[in-house]
């Protein structure tokens, strides 16, 4: 296992990435140490895979550094990580076997197929385009993990899966940062993101918040509607350009204050009664991205 | 108004896609099928929207032209622009001119599409082509709209502006049915229908489902049996069959840790 003292085993201090004028990323600072698992989280084009890839050391930065494992991205480092992409990264011409037996020869390591558990290695002469997605989750994190890394890179790691596959898939994940391996794993999913100990949140190429779900969400509330005239509330309020999210039969307007939602529905003539309420994780991502 | 599929079984060959499946959809509702991938929740929505003849069951749905279907791959076509998926999709339901031309520029400022009706649908990001998809399904007017799930590979953001467009539909009365992979999705929906494997595990509205837990859900330090245990963040739950309530039983589980008990029970009492 690594040992770098209190050091955090991944490191980005004010990354700042430019193609041309655009600017990707934009003064970014992220940390993860041994046993932690920290969630990247922001909307398509909020910098998110352009950090992960500086961070992977795919791309250089335009300015400020990356420390993996205490030294600068190399080749030599690579092989200390594993990564999940979020496509998986498997051959699916290949079978189960072959892709075990490539991935593990890539890293140098031995793995016999029956070490991934009799599911896997039932199925160990099939090809990999032929099992089902929830397997092929299985098997791509087995062959990212197979090596020992000292660091996890997972993108969605449990998208498409069921809720018990994606427990069983959380247990594992868990089970690395326990023995000590730094867990990044980026998401746009809320239930992933709960499973971190902690987040980044990022927008246009900044990180806008981070912290635990709590921190993030803060103070920001949303104005929550009950009452029969659900629908009413909800035309009224979206004619009145504002970001409606649906609970149930509740109408929610985040980071409005309720006074505001009533003067609207009172306008519309439309019953209901408002109510201030805590914001759920994916409404402070709204609020946060439009600031 | 109610739609829906009553006792639906489906084979595939020897593989068995469903079994006594039963969804209503009510007009002016959302209604959610939720499972991972293979738990048949798109077999559902193909037969309700005609694509498969179910072997047993009966299937309630409006005529043709009445149906909104969105397919997984949003059904739009990459290489037609904007206004030219658009058109063509109008044309297919012999919409006019005129009448398609307000609909087009309503339609598409509510989605946040105005202004790019000149770019390759190809060419828009993942939530754009997503909403451009939705705007085609609701296009005439259905009174069902079938969505497969509408909202993968959909950021946070852009699944917001989604989930507008399809409470608006909902709210002027369509029958709104829609498939998705994530439970937080479908528990802001009026009725949800948790799938496994073919069969409807348990149906209810978020706040019903804490009720149909078998048994307790307890958060441990140790785990006793690791087939009844997972994670959620830092804390660690066990679910138990039956017995006296454990000291820390959860006394309201969240959808999440409900449907896990629920599917560990099922495997249970099928590999006995």
């Amino acid at each position: 296992m690594a040992e770098l003292g209190s050091r955090p085993l991944v490191e980005a201090s004010h990354v700042t990435r430019r193609f041309g004028s655009f600017t990707a990323v934009d003064d970014v600072s992220i940390a993860v140490g041994a046993g932690e698992v920290v969630g990247l989280l922001g909307a398509n084009g909020a910098g998110k895979t352009t950090l992960i890839r500086m961070l992977l050391g795919l791309l250089r930065p335009s300015a400020g550094e990356v420390c993996l494992l205490g030294a600068a991205p190399s080749r030599r480092i690579r092989r200390r990580l594993g990564y999940v992409p979020q496509g998986l990264g498997l051959y699916v011409d290949m079978s189960v076997a072959e892709n075990v037996a490539f991935s593990t020869r890539a890293f140098g390591v031995d793995l016999d197929i029956d070490a991934l558990g009799p599911e896997l290695a039932a199925l160990g002469d099939r090809l990999v385009g032929e099992i089902g997605l929830g397997r092929q989750r299985q098997l791509a994190y087995a062959c990212a993990t197979a090596h020992r890394p000292d660091v996890l890179v997972l993108d969605e790691p449990t998208s498409g899966v069921d809720p018990l596959a994606r427990a069983r898939l959380w247990d594992r994940i868990r089970a690395e940062a326990e023995r000590g391996v730094a867990v990044l794993v980026t998401t746009h999913y809320m239930q992933e993101a709960q499973q971190c100990d902690r987040l980044v949140m990022m927008a246009s190429g900044r990180v806008v918040a981070a912290g635990t779900v709590d921190d993030i969400v803060g103070d920001l509330t949303a104005a929550e509607v009950t009452g029969d005239a659900w629908g009413e509330a909800f035309a009224a309020l979206a004619g009145a350009g504002y970001q409606v999210t649906l609970d149930g039969r509740r109408i929610r307007v985040p980071g409005v204050d309720p006074t505001e939602v009533s003067t609207v529905l009172e306008r519309a003539s439309v019953g209901g009664r408002v109510a201030s309420v805590p914001a759920r994780l994916d409404e402070a991502m709204v609020v946060l991205d439009r600031r | 108004m109610t739609y829906g599929v009553r006792d639906l079984s489906v084979r595939f060959g020897e593989v068995e896609a469903l079994r006594g499946v039963t969804v209503d959809v009510p007009a002016g509702q959302i209604t959610s099928l939720v499972g991972g991938d293979g738990a048949g929740k798109s077999t559902v929505l193909r037969c309700l929207v005609g694509q498969v003849a179910p072997d047993a069951g009966a299937v309630d749905r409006p005529a043709k032209r009445a149906i909104g279907y969105m397919a997984p791959t949003s059904g739009t076509w990459r290489d037609l622009t904007v206004d030219e998926n658009v058109a063509f999709v109008g044309g297919v339901f012999g919409l006019h001119a005129d009448q398609l031309a307000d609909r087009r520029a309503d339609l598409l400022a509510r989605a946040g599409l105005d202004g790019v009706g000149g770019r390759l649908a190809g060419d828009l990001s993942g939530g754009m082509r997503q909403k451009l998809g939705f705007v085609l399904a609701v296009l005439h007017r259905p009174s069902l709209l079938v969505l497969d799930e509408p909202s993968t590979g959909v950021d946070p953001v852009s699944r917001v502006e989604l989930w507008r467009l399809i409470t608006d539909i909902a709210a002027t009365g369509t029958a709104v049915v829609m498939a998705t992979t994530y439970l937080d999705e479908a528990e802001r929906t009026s009725m949800m229908h948790v799938l496994d494997r073919g069969r409807v595990l348990l149906s209810g509205s978020a706040d019903e489902l804490a009720d149909h837990v078998p048994g307790w859900i307890e958060t441990v330090d140790a785990v006793d049996d690791p087939s009844r245990a997972w994670r959620r963040g830092r804390e660690t739950r066990q679910w138990h069959a039956s017995g006296k309530p454990p000291a820390r039983a959860l006394r309201a589980p969240d959808v999440e840790d409900v449907v896990i008990a629920c599917m560990l029970a099922a495997r249970e009492r099928r590999d006995g």
